[in-house]
């Protein structure tokens, strides 16, 4: 009777939630302003207590500085769940402001599940400084749907101890693939357990990485007005044949699927792992969630890299929030993420706090006024080697930024296929898992309009 | 009155059953169904779109492998889960010393969470420093990929499953096999029949209501296999374990496509349906 939880699960979040607002209702407070209480999404777990506290100190201080606005926080982790969005927001638990990765921005906006907040914009100081490609992204008919927070391009990952360890330079990392190649057979000769380069296969985490590698080779996902698949190219083609000769003919790649986003972190954090995909904030992910050593971890730039996916987050504003709330939340927003020296740009709190600072893990505001001072800030508390990451930042500069597909996860789902063939079979025909990876992908495009 | 006061309690009672079908299996029912026709972003008021989200969820590419794998997961089921515990039901019943302690053994991993189970098998089959390779290797045999082949996903599936549902089948079988009166064996004993007679001519007609229940019971239930796939494999590789409810879980909160998912329910819901009313008529047969 067990399996009836499937169906259960989707019946009843799916389809059982009903409306109902997403605040208290306000009343006036003391001083005869219309008093608000908004709930906010994001609070570090009670297994963070330190960034737990420096979070409630925030708050607290925020409340002082608006009263009359009651914050309320919630330490949901992760912070967005797409299994749990579209249910929490029917249902009126959806935080009166949330954070939406960037692979989510076109579903939310496109189905009203964010909030104009156009008008708001003014309440964040520094919002001409944000990058104005990363506030393209948030903004479609002219109308402003989120504030970008976190910004990113794809670089590689490195554990510079494993390239000591297999005699390799960490100071001068691979620029090529098949540098990485050589690289990644030296790790693996280290012994057993020991993986030269990780990779997804499952979970859409697959087609997510095949999408970052094969714009990274100059190639693309749909063709320019998305009706077609455009993946079945020859920089496909030497994604794929790059993974299965380091999986087949170099066994770099250990002999275990790497299903979700979880699965290549934790081995990473097991300090076994020599490089992967991945953006500046695996670091931090990495360091913090998955019990890495962070002096071990450096970041160069996307081999050959001709484009970078964008990676990123954006705060918006729950669609059912009153015109009060949302002002106290672009506030709140403002207060918290984009105040220089404040908030989680308090650089030299995070240091005495034993975070890891200095770790190039946003480009949000760009080089814009804003962006040196927060970069300034960052170098002079750095708690990290900051060289470490030096080659990512100069090569992240010169690499044009690639925004995702139009019903990116559909299309991931179709390209976990492809990657776990390669991954998992020595005679995968990489063709053929090209080829009917395309058929159904321009099936379902059609299907999609 | 008399009578009505007589049996308040139990009325009370079947209030509170009611109260909890309504709420937590017709609601979502007719919720399902209806939604199955609209699209909605669970926000905006939804629009009726007709047959579209069927239409969706049927040329989806993954369909036509989901439904598949459901039913080879099933047959594969059935046929370790089906026929392992009854096997181990005559067994238990024979016994005649630790029976208790065998049955609670048995018992044992319908107790642990659904989600233990499965995690504890994920380390089962790791290919490196996993339970199963590790017995493969020191009776020197080559290892297996399990979850990481699509040739051997599948199977690997279906142990977990038939691990950790073969207690509560066993237990049922084996009070069936309890209520057989002792005397059939005995007359069936001084006629010279030997154990696999009396199992084919006492134990199987004694207990055929009790197996064809079963049988409907564990169809119906292994084609909604959800939390194997979803623990561990993803539905991979290369789509091999992508099952009807993995799928329609990726519509939902993957690609938030409410209605395409409901869609795929009711699709499952009505195979399920007819394996249903196969079983009422062949009970209802049977009583005959």
């Amino acid at each position: 009777m067990r399996r009836s939880t499937g169906l259960l699960l989707v019946s009843v979040l799916g389809i059982s939630a009903t409306a109902c607002g997403s605040g208290e209702p306000a009343t006036p407070s003391a001083g005869g302003a219309k008093a608000v209480t908004i709930t906010v999404a994001c609070q570090p777990a009670r297994s963070a207590p330190k960034e737990r506290q420096a979070w409630d100190d925030d708050v607290a201080a925020f409340m002082k500085a608006h009263p009359g606005v009651t914050v309320k926080s919630t330490d949901q982790q992760p912070c967005f769940d797409p299994k749990t969005f579209g249910p929490k927001l029917a249902g009126g638990q959806m935080e009166t402001v949330f954070v939406v990765p960037v692979t989510n921005y076109a579903d939310v906006i496109a189905q009203g599940q964010a909030l104009d907040i156009t008008q708001y914009t003014g309440a964040v100081k520094n919002w001409n400084d944000l990058r104005a490609d990363v506030r393209e992204l948030v903004t479609k008919d002219g109308k402003v749907y989120g504030v970008p927070n976190v910004h990113y391009s794809v670089g590689l990952v490195y554990n510079r101890a494993l390239f000591t360890k297999a005699g390799l330079d960490p100071n001068t990392p691979p620029k090529t693939w098949a540098e990485v190649r050589e690289a990644a057979k030296k790790i693996a000769a280290l012994g057993p357990g020991y993986v030269g380069y990780g990779e997804y296969s499952g979970g859409n985490t697959g087609g997510w990485h095949f999408t970052q590698a094969i714009y990274g080779r100059g190639g693309a996902i749909l063709t320019p007005d998305n009706k077609k698949a455009a993946f079945n190219s020859p920089e496909g083609k030497a994604v794929l044949q790059n993974l299965h000769d380091m999986r087949w003919v170099d066994n770099s790649m250990g002999n275990k699927l790497l299903v979700g986003w979880e699965s290549l972190m934790m081995a990473m954090g097991s300090g076994k792992v020599g490089m992967m995909l991945g953006a500046p904030d695996v670091v931090t992910d990495v360091v913090n969630k998955f019990k890495g050593n962070v002096a071990d971890y450096g970041i160069t730039g996307f081999p050959e890299a001709k484009a970078s996916l964008s990676g990123g987050e954006a705060f918006m504003v729950n669609p059912k929030a009153t015109p009060e709330e949302a002002k106290a939340a672009l506030e709140w927003v403002d207060f918290r993420f984009n105040t220089v020296g404040k908030g989680r740009f308090d650089f030299a709190r995070g240091k005495a706090n034993g975070n890891p600072v200095g770790v190039p893990d946003n480009d949000v505001y760009g080089d814009s006024a804003t962006g040196k001072a927060i970069q300034a800030d960052r170098v002079k508390n750095a708690s990290l080697p900051v060289q470490n990451y030096d080659p990512y930042v100069q090569a992240a500069a010169t690499v044009p930024p690639k925004a995702e597909p139009v019903h990116a996860q559909e299309l991931y789902a179709i390209l976990d296929v492809v990657m776990s063939g390669v991954l998992s079979r020595k005679d995968a025909g990489i063709d053929q898992l090209l080829a009917d990876a395309e058929t159904k992908a321009d099936a379902m495009l059609a299907a999609k309009g | 009155m008399g009578i009505l006061r007589r049996n308040l309690t139990a009325y009370g009672f079947l209030c509170a059953a009611l109260f909890c079908f309504t709420v937590f299996a017709w609601y979502p029912m007719v919720r399902e169904f209806i939604l199955s026709f609209q699209k909605t972003d669970l926000i905006n008021p939804p629009t009726w779109v007709g047959l579209d989200n069927f239409k969706a969820a049927v040329q989806d590419p993954a369909f036509g492998e989901a439904w598949l794998n459901t039913v080879e997961f099933t047959l594969l089921a059935l046929l370790c889960g089906y026929a392992v515990p009854f096997v181990v039901a005559l067994v238990l019943n024979e016994l005649r010393h630790a029976r208790a302690y065998l049955r609670f053994v048995v018992y044992l991993p319908v107790m642990l969470p659904p989600i233990v189970a499965v995690l504890l098998f994920r380390w089962f089959y790791d290919p490196g420093p996993g339970l199963f390779n590790q017995v493969l290797d020191f009776l020197h045999l080559p290892p297996l990929a399990w979850l990481d082949s699509s040739s051997t996903a599948l199977i690997s599936l279906v142990l977990v499953s038939t691990w950790m549902n073969m207690g509560s089948a066993t237990l049922i079988y084996l009070a069936a096999l309890q209520n057989i009166a002792p005397e059939l064996y005995e007359a069936a004993e001084l006629d010279g029949a030997g154990i696999f007679k009396r199992i084919r001519h006492v134990t199987i007609p004694q207990t055929r209501l009790i197996l064809l229940l079963m049988l409907m019971l564990q169809i119906v239930a292994t084609m909604q296999v959800f939390i194997e796939p979803y623990m561990l494999t993803g539905g991979g590789p290369e789509n091999a374990t992508v099952s009807v409810a993995y799928l329609m879980y990726q519509f939902a909160f993957s690609q938030m496509n409410y209605g395409q998912a409901g869609a795929l329910g009711m699709l499952l819901m009505l195979a399920l349906l007819v394996f249903a009313a196969i079983q009422l008529r062949t009970t209802r047969e049977d009583r005959a």
